[in-house]
């Protein structure tokens, strides 16, 4: 297999909790704690998981806009946790970020045409003309029209922005692009329009994406790979066929199966999880799932499960398909809760 | 739903809003009953008037600048639109009641779960203050709270989103209302918690007899909860139907278009189909059909004419020139183009 364009491992972000008069440190609340996966050149690795599971928060950490407190980063072969801020700019020249708002992220007070052509200049391209040139090329390719660059953002609908949105991360030719829930802020069918441009430019330009998102349906639609997030940990990670098809862990069961399906006549059985998703300032002990997980063991309460490859290339952190818990039968599990 | 009594009837409703920018008829003119104990589901995206006839219906268009400007809505006999507010204020609550997206927003911050609930209690009926409490609390624990008689003397913040809506759930059916309007009720919760949201609403439906209307812009928890669909589109109600004919075998190409474009999750689709075109801002479109700029099937009828609601079953009805009898040998010229 290739190399991997991004490889991160052991990553963890505690934000500490303070109370009181003087500030003290009572507690951190662990927003990602210990996530490793590779990512591949040109593959797209969907990152799904319910709200305060950690997904942004590692999409983020990925750009150092966050400053991670623990793990590695490997870049195309270069450490980024230890560069300063000069060195990283540089490198976000090829790691860019597509966010959720489209009506947050763009600057009211700037024409499209400078919100697309500051990327340029902080990267070094001197010559006016030629930034000019690249911005109506790049809204061109992303379906807009060379004269939307005078206009400002509120000209445009909630689609279209996104799409300047995505121009913007394009500018500068990245390798990577980090989109965060880009298409969870549109109405159904234009969501359907930015997907498939996305697809496109993978094709044209040979992007690699981690796509962090929340909608099931759509993170399928786009990902050769997925990863599932719960309370800070990844609990599985599969091609997203196999992850679809046959979810190992019981979070990942009970999350697709969770998941309204357009079509009234449609079967199943569903797995409604009872209680919510415990506070990350005081996740439960081991596996951190046990407070939810109708196959709960002992060792689920003291133990951690690690991340580990089945025979088939599905990682899974649960115990029962682990060392720990041999002798279960999971065969039935795994039927159950397929889709 | 045919012999089940009509709870609500909606005829010809136009709610308008009155802006610096000249008049937005943000609901132009629908029409639709409902029926006692069913659930009814009304989808479509941003702008399409789905929220503004929940709130026409409430009378709780904020006004200026919005007002009802024509119809009417028919509840027991009275035209709902013809009502004092303070007349309005007793159906409020006690005949319909309305849940709302963000449960935070419509808690009061500065009250326990407990007095809110009982508030509704003492305004509508007339229980002394201990039996108020009571009653809320077999109601909280009616929508599967736990530890109902600490969560009444706690604040809202003190909640999480999902029990929120639990309580507002509550709230809502604490005066046993015929009507339980639901306004994009688990759009802000996780997938994991809107399961249990929803499987809640469809308990209480069943064993309340409450009808229920069902306000979302997700296709999959209308094929999953509503027994009818209403699709709107710019203002305009675009097709009506049970829920299986509208999933199975859409009339309009406004709703064919919106099944294409949302990817399924049982399995892998090389490509989605999108529907092309911005979705307008309402009020854009007056004229002709409010589809037509963005139809595949596009004739010069449908920018000419207004199209009505055709029949194409019983019960099913579809905006579109192409399900007119008289469009029946355009209909299939335009099949062989596309």
């Amino acid at each position: 297999m290739t190399k991997p364009l991004l490889k991160v491992e052991g990553l963890k972000k505690y934000f500490p909790v303070k109370k009181g008069p003087l500030g003290r440190v009572r507690g951190h609340v662990k927003a990602v704690d210990g996530v490793s996966f590779d990512v591949y050149p040109g593959e797209t690795l969907g990152i799904v998981g319910e709200s305060g599971c950690g997904k942004s928060t590692t999409g983020r950490m990925l750009m150092r806009l966050l400053e991670p407190t623990e793990g590695r980063i490997e870049f195309d072969g270069r450490e980024l946790t230890g560069l300063g801020p000069e060195e990283m700019r540089k490198v976000r020249r090829d790691i860019q970020m597509v966010f959720q708002d489209p009506f947050a992220s763009l600057n009211p007070r700037h024409t499209v045409g400078k919100i697309l052509e500051e990327p340029l200049i902080v990267h070094g391209v001197k010559d006016a003309a030629d930034r000019k040139k690249k911005v109506r090329e790049f809204l061109d390719i992303v379906g807009l029209s060379g004269y939307h660059a005078s206009r400002y953002p509120h000209q445009f609908s909630g689609g279209q922005r996104q799409r300047i949105g995505i121009a913007r991360a394009l500018m500068t030719n990245p390798k990577l692009i980090i989109a965060d829930e880009p298409v969870s802020a549109l109405d159904v069918s234009i969501q359907s329009q930015v997907l498939n441009l996305m697809q496109d430019l993978q094709r044209e330009f040979g992007l690699t994406y981690i796509f962090i998102a929340h909608d099931l349906g759509v993170v399928r639609h786009i990902s050769d790979r997925v990863g599932v997030m719960y309370l800070g940990r990844l609990v599985e990670l599969a091609d997203s066929e196999a992850l679809y098809d046959k979810p190992l862990h019981p979070y990942t069961q009970a999350l697709l199966s969770a998941v309204p399906v357009p079509d009234p006549g449609f079967e199943r059985e569903q797995i409604v999880l009872e209680g919510d998703i415990p506070s990350p300032a005081n996740p439960p002990s081991g596996c951190t799932f046990h407070t939810r997980c109708p196959f709960r063991m002992d060792v689920c309460i003291t133990t951690v499960p690690i991340l580990r490859q089945t025979d088939t290339g599905h990682s899974v952190a649960c115990h029962l398909y682990g060392g720990e818990a041999d002798g279960n039968d999971n065969k039935t599990l795994v039927t159950e809760g397929s889709i | 739903m045919v012999g089940k009594p009509k709870v609500l009837s909606v005829n010809g409703l136009r709610t308008s809003f009155f802006t610096d920018g000249g008049i937005v008829p943000a609901v132009d003119g629908i029409s639709f009953d409902l029926y006692e104990g069913e659930i009814l589901g009304i989808v479509g995206e941003s702008g399409c008037g789905k929220s503004v006839t929940s709130l026409s219906i409430m009378g709780l268009v904020p006004s200026p600048p919005g007002k009802i400007t024509g119809g009417e809505i028919l509840y027991g006999g009275r035209d709902l639109t013809k009502l004092k507010e303070r007349e309005m204020r007793k159906v409020r609550g006690n005949d319909i009641a309305m849940i709302f997206q963000e449960p935070m927003t419509s808690l009061n911050p500065l009250f326990t779960i407990g007095s809110q609930m009982t508030e509704a209690l003492l305004i509508h009926t007339n229980l002394g203050k201990r039996k108020a409490r009571r009653r809320a609390a077999e109601m909280l624990k009616l929508v599967g709270l736990p530890r109902v008689e600490e969560i009444m003397d706690e604040y809202p913040h003190q909640l999480s989103g999902g029990m929120r809506q639990r309580v507002m759930i509550a709230m809502a059916l604490v005066c046993e209302p015929n009507i339980l309007i639901a306004d994009e009720p688990t759009t802000a919760l996780d997938v994991t918690i809107q399961a249990q949201i929803l499987k809640l609403m469809k308990k209480l439906n069943e064993r309340l007899d409450t009808a229920v209307l069902l306000i979302t812009h997700d296709l999959g928890v209308v094929a999953e909860t509503c027994g009818r669909v209403i699709v709107m589109y710019a203002g305009q109600i675009v097709e009506e139907g049970p829920v299986t004919e509208i999933f199975r075998n859409p009339q309009h190409p406004y709703t064919e278009g919106l099944l294409k474009s949302v990817p399924d999750m049982r399995f892998k689709q090389e490509r989605l189909e999108p529907i092309p075109g911005n979705v307008p801002r309402p009020g854009a479109i007056r004229h002709g059909c409010r589809f037509a700029a963005r139809c595949p099937y596009r004739f010069d009828r449908c920018t000419a004419e207004d199209p009505e609601l055709y029949g194409t079953q019983p019960g099913h009805f579809a905006r579109c020139f192409l399900r007119d009898k008289k469009e029946e040998t355009a209909h299939d010229e335009t099949l062989v183009e596309s």
